[in-house]
Order: C-alpha cells, then sequence, then structure tokens
C-alpha cells in the first residue's frame, strides 16, 4: 500500500488542528467549572493527535462517525465552533438544534454524520455510508471512531466482518486510551492489542503510537488509500491515554496514579508543538499566531453559544417523522 | 370482476420487484435474500437478484446489527434499503440499531439526517415454532417515537404498503404474518400505494366496531359473519398501520356503532388496543354504550404444543363470544333502565 509521509505543511496543519482540540478542551473544563453551562462532557485530552492526523487526509465529503468521546473528532473534521458550543449549550442555533446534545452531534456539510452514545455503534453505520459511496462509484472514504472498550461489543465483530466480506471503503479507527469506562484494558479484554483482531476478519490491522503525528499520519495514510483503492477495510489501533477520566467530574479512583502522571508528562501536545520548533517547521511567532486565532474564536463561541436563544418547546414535536405525526 | 387474484406472498416479490425497477436507490438485503442462497427462507425475495443483480439484493451475514446498521448508513448516503430480518423476535438483536439509531437520528440531528429504511419481518404463531419465532412485537415498535410500524392483512394492501414504506422519509417497521402468507386476494395493480396512516373499513356495520390489524384483521371479517347471522352488525376496521394509526377512522366508526372491541394476536396487556381503547374512551365517553373491550393472546410466550398454540393464537371464536356478550350486556342495561 502506499504510505504517504506528510509534509511540512501537513504537520503545521496538524498541529493547527490539535492546538484546536486542546483549547477547546481547556475551554470547556474552565466554562464547566464557572458554572455557565452543564453538560455531560467526555473529554478527549490526550488524545488530539489521532483525530487531526487521519483528517487532513480526508475532504468534506469524506464521512466520520464517532462516539461521544467524540468532540476532538469532529473539530479535527472541521466542524464551525459556534456551533458546536451553542449545540453544547442546548440552543436553538447549536448544530442540531440543541435537540441532540454534545453527544449525538451531527453535521454533514463537513461530512460528519453520526455521533452515537452507545459504545460500538458508530461502525455498523460507518459500513452503510460507504456501502452507499461503493454503490454510486464514489472514492469517498468513511472513517468510524472507537474506544477499546468498544472491542468487546458485538457490534463490532458484525461490522468488521461485513466490511471485510462486502471490501467497503471504511476505515476503523480505535483510540486504544487504556480504560473502558473504569475498567482497565487488560481486565477486559483477551487479545493483547486490538489490532490483532483485524486477522480474524481477514483485514489489515496496524498498530500504531497514536500520539505519534508522523506514524499517525501514515498508518491513516495507508488506510485511506486502501479504501480508495478498492482494496476494503482497515483497523487502526491506535494507541494513547486519556488524561481526564470517563467523563468530566471523575474522580479517576480506578486509575493508576503513577500511570496516568507518566502519561501527561509525556503529554504528546506540548510535544508536537517542542518538534515542530526543533525543526523548523514553524516558529513561536507562527505557532502564537495559531494559538491566538483559536483562543479568540473559543471566546466568540461560547459568547455566541451562551446568549443564543433556546429552542422553542414547538421542536418537541419536529424531526421526529418528515411530515409532523399527531400523538 | 376479473381482477388476477394473488398469494400474499407473490405481493410482497412483485412489491419488492416493482420497487428495485422503479428506483435505483432501492437496495434489499438480508439473510440469504438473493437467489444463490434461495430467493428467501420462504421465497419472498425470489428472482429478485437476477433481476436487480446481487450488489443491490444481496444476501448478508447472521449479523442483525450489522444488517440495520449497514441500512442506517446507506439510507443517509441516499439510499432507499429493505432490510430483511428473517423473524420479528431477531430484530431483539438489532434493537440498539432500531431503536437507539434509525428511530432518533432525524430528531437528534435537528432535522439535518433523516433515516428512509423499511425493516420487513415474518412472525405469527400456527407454525409450531415455540417461543422464539412467533412473537408480534408491534407494540414495542409503536411506543417508540420515530418509527412507522405497518402490518398488512391482505395482498393488495401488502403490496401498496410496502410500496410506501419503501417510498416514506422515515425508519418504517414491516411486519409480515408467516400464516398468511398462502392468502389469497386480489392482485393491487401495479405501482399502486397504500398511504400509511389509513385505515380500511373492511365490512361496514350498525352494532358494534371490531378493529384489527395483519392475520387478525381477517378472522374478524370471519367473526362479523357470524355475528351477522345471529343479526349483530359489525363494522370491521383494518387498521392496516399501527404507527401512527388512523384515529380519525376509529373514532367515525365507533361514534356511529357506540361499541368497540380491539383484536390482535399480541398479548393483551400493553398491547396496541390499549392505546386505542383509552383513546376512545377519552375522546367518546359519553357516546359509549358499553365498555370498550380487547381480544388478544393471553400474557405468555408462544407456546409449542399444538394444543397451546390454538388456544394461545386469537381467532374468530375468541371475537364472537365478546361481541355477542356486550351487545347482551348493553341490551340487557337498556331494558334495566327502561
Amino acid at each position: 500500500m502506499d504510505v504517504g509521509q506528510p509534509n511540512s505543511g501537513d504537520l503545521l496543519e496538524i498541529y493547527r488542528r490539535v492546538a484546536l482540540l486542546r483549547r477547546n478542551d481547556d475551554r470547556a473544563i474552565k466554562v464547566l467549572r464557572s458554572g455557565r453551562l452543564a453538560m455531560p462532557y467526555y473529554s478527549a485530552r490526550g488524545q488530539e493527535i489521532i483525530p487531526s492526523a487521519i483528517s487532513v487526509q480526508l475532504r468534506d465529503e469524506d464521512y466520520i462517525c464517532t462516539i461521544y468521546r467524540g468532540i476532538h473528532d469532529m473539530l479535527a473534521k472541521g466542524m464551525p465552533l459556534n456551533e458546536l458550543w451553542a449545540e453544547m449549550a442546548g440552543r436553538a442555533t447549536g448544530t442540531c438544534k440543541g435537540k441532540g446534545g454534545p453527544m449525538h452531534i451531527t453535521y454533514p456539510s463537513k461530512g460528519i454524520m453520526v455521533t452515537t452514545g452507545i459504545v460500538g455503534s458508530s461502525m455498523p453505520i460507518a459500513n452503510g455510508l460507504a456501502w452507499a459511496a461503493k454503490l454510486d462509484g464514489l472514492d469517498r472514504v468513511t472513517v468510524a471512531y472507537f474506544g477499546d472498550g468498544a472491542s468487546n461489543i458485538g457490534a463490532f465483530h458484525e461490522a468488521l466482518n461485513l466490511a471485510a466480506v462486502w471490501k467497503l471503503p471504511v476505515v476503523f479507527v480505535c483510540q486504544n486510551n487504556r480504560y473502558g469506562e473504569h475498567t482497565r484494558y487488560a481486565k477486559t479484554t483477551g487479545s493483547p492489542r486490538v489490532a490483532d483482531r483485524a486477522a480474524s476478519y481477514g483485514m489489515p490491522g496496524l498498530h500504531v503510537d497514536g500520539n505519534d503525528p508522523i506514524a499517525m499520519y501514515r498508518a491513516g495514510s495507508e488506510a485511506i488509500a486502501r479504501a480508495k483503492s478498492g482494496g476494503g477495510p482497515t483497523l487502526i489501533e491506535a494507541m494513547t491515554f486519556r488524561f481526564m477520566g470517563h467523563v468530566y467530574g471523575d474522580d479517576d479512583a480506578y486509575m493508576d496514579p503513577a500511570e496516568k502522571t507518566a502519561a501527561m508528562e509525556a503529554d504528546p501536545v506540548p510535544r508536537f508543538r517542542a518538534k515542530l520548533l526543533a525543526d523548523s517547521i514553524a516558529s513561536e511567532a507562527s505557532l502564537k499566531i495559531i494559538e491566538d486565532a483559536i483562543e479568540a474564536a473559543l471566546d466568540e463561541a461560547v459568547e455566541f453559544a451562551v446568549s443564543s436563544p433556546f429552542p422553542p418547546v414547538g421542536e418537541l414535536t419536529l424531526d421526529i417523522y418528515q411530515h409532523e405525526v399527531a400523538a | 370482476m376479473g381482477t388476477k387474484q394473488t398469494t400474499m406472498l407473490q405481493a410482497l416479490n412483485v412489491a419488492l420487484a416493482d420497487a428495485l425497477a422503479a428506483d435505483p436507490k432501492v437496495l434489499v438485503f438480508g439473510e440469504d435474500v438473493a437467489d444463490e442462497e434461495g430467493g428467501g427462507v420462504l421465497g419472498v425475495t425470489k428472482g429478485l437478484s437476477a433481476k436487480a443483480g446481487t450488489e443491490r439484493v444481496r444476501s448478508t451475514p447472521i449479523s442483525e446489527q450489522a444488517i440495520i446498521g449497514a441500512a442506517i448508513g446507506a439510507a443517509m448516503g441516499g439510499y432507499r434499503p429493505v432490510a430483511e430480518i428473517m423473524l420479528m423476535n431477531f430484530t431483539a438483536v438489532a434493537m440498539d440499531m432500531i431503536a437507539n439509531h434509525a428511530a432518533k437520528l432525524r430528531f437528534m440531528s435537528g432535522g439535518q439526517t433523516r433515516v428512509p429504511i423499511t425493516i420487513r419481518m415474518m412472525t405469527g404463531a400456527g407454525l409450531a415454532t415455540g417461543g422464539q419465532h412467533a412473537d408480534y412485537w408491534e407494540a414495542i415498535f409503536a411506543h417508540i417515537a420515530g418509527l412507522k410500524v405497518v402490518a398488512p392483512s391482505t395482498p393488495a394492501d401488502a403490496y401498496g404498503l410496502l410500496r410506501s414504506c419503501i417510498d416514506d422519509p422515515d425508519p418504517c417497521i414491516f411486519i409480515e404474518n408467516l400464516v398468511s402468507y398462502s392468502t389469497k386476494g386480489e392482485a393491487a395493480a401495479s405501482g399502486t400505494r397504500v398511504p400509511l396512516g389509513k385505515a380500511r373499513v373492511a365490512r361496514e356495520g350498525r352494532d358494534l366496531t371490531i378493529v384489527s390489524y395483519s392475520r387478525v384483521a381477517l378472522e374478524a371479517l370471519h367473526a362479523a359473519d357470524l355475528l351477522a347471522a345471529e343479526g349483530i352488525s359489525a363494522e370491521v376496521i383494518d387498521l392496516r398501520t399501527i404507527s401512527p394509526w388512523d384515529k380519525e377512522a376509529v373514532l367515525k366508526s365507533v361514534a356511529k356503532t357506540g361499541r368497540l372491541l380491539i383484536a390482535h394476536e399480541a398479548v393483551r396487556p400493553f398491547g396496541a388496543g390499549a392505546e386505542i381503547a383509552a383513546t376512545v374512551s377519552e375522546e367518546l365517553f359519553g357516546k359509549l354504550k358499553a365498555p370498550v373491550r380487547r381480544v388478544g393472546a393471553p400474557f405468555c410466550p408462544v407456546p409449542f404444543s399444538s394444543a397451546l398454540e390454538s388456544a394461545f393464537a386469537v381467532d374468530r371464536n375468541d371475537i364472537v363470544p365478546i361481541a355477542r356478550s356486550f351487545m347482551q350486556s348493553t341490551s340487557e342495561k337498556v331494558l334495566e333502565l327502561s
């Protein structure tokens, strides 16, 4: 398979997305702490490299299906901040008019088709989107994101098998953050590596350091090229770590503190930034410009969200069917 | 009359064939549906893959979640999938895809995405299949906002309703009764649509209204014949669509007759009959001549033994005595009052 190598421009664009996801997470935590917003928040802090390195290789017409811990996946795919924040705030100006919330965001113009709150359910639907593209003769790729915990639910096996049998243009990206809810990977999963399971479906499996932007880009490049060339699906297991526990407010009591400290000391975001400077891909001033622009956009998004109106109660009976049906 | 006669099974086959021919976006898939695998376990999809090709009429692994997931995704990708989940009980395996995703994606996306899928399934007691192949779960699906639930009783309705489900912009649960696949009736003219949510007055009457659907609607018609011999004139309404149900047609009929009996094969407690009974009681309380009655299966799993299964399955003999008794009790009441 062709494996692309990211050039300087790609790396800088990956960093711009990584910085956006990290700063968006900073802001979400700050706003939740301030009490200005209340929502269930599943931080993906620590996992930012994965969707950023993949999404720079996708077009708006390529699809993603993601999960409740998926705001990073959506932002990396081009979700606009104002509509995202308004949706998180449950406002009428949100992507879904405030009817989905942070666990159920959809934004088709950027290919963000489904966000599910059900573990494992991004994969069977991704297959259908990929099947439609294949029937249409398009070179559209569908990426299904999910966590290591989802590799133990039936939908994972059914979906990977069908994708392999039908040679669907899907990339299955497991963000292995070492915990499924509160339980460690090794306590729940017989296979040492999720990627090894690909072999049982006759599908290539890639085990990659999800915190390494170049390795992640190369894995994505191989999988996307395979999907576009009719070679069928790929399972990527991207190794990472979840810094903020399962859900915002989680006490992390089930985590080994030493493991968490070590992971946070190896935080991939400042490491990536330092590498861009060390390799003279970017200057401090140019990164500062990117980061300041993100902060300004976040300021605007939060204000846009909290100053937007709530949806009218009449929305309760809209969008259930195309044509309203009396209850 | 010269109208062509057909069977339920044949009507369904023709509806699928016509839908595939009319719209290249229609897909038919599920376990064993292609011709190489027999064209469906009972032949409902026979010949379809030969005509439309195995890309569009496709046999799948035995993976109900993957089948419905693929249907949802393909629908969002612009297709009109008709997914077959062989037996209604097997929907339990795919319930997350149906209830949490197909039903809700339009609402949760604020109307940005839609899931125009038809999920076909067979069911029904009477073939000694026991507890896991014969349940009627229409009330479970009707209880989920976002789904439409359809259950035809005649070949013409089967054709027209299936075509309407495939055209519909929302997910439809399409229930086929196994026992009545061989039921004969008039064939629908090619291309006919029967609108969803519209009931059919299958027989006009004065004294009581019997509301039913699927196989039991045919039993209600037989019951009406038996009641007519006793001088009781029953109006039979075949609901055709359980959700959304045709409230207007039912209220109109009951306003006329003043008596309502609802009959279905599903177990009686919490069945579709309860919703209809409650609505009619709310809307027509002062006009009812008798309490609303319901006929349904006893609250137990579908049994195997023929002695038990025949007692379980609702038929005309369950309907007639109840219709008769509440006619008697109301006439006695009228006598007491006079």
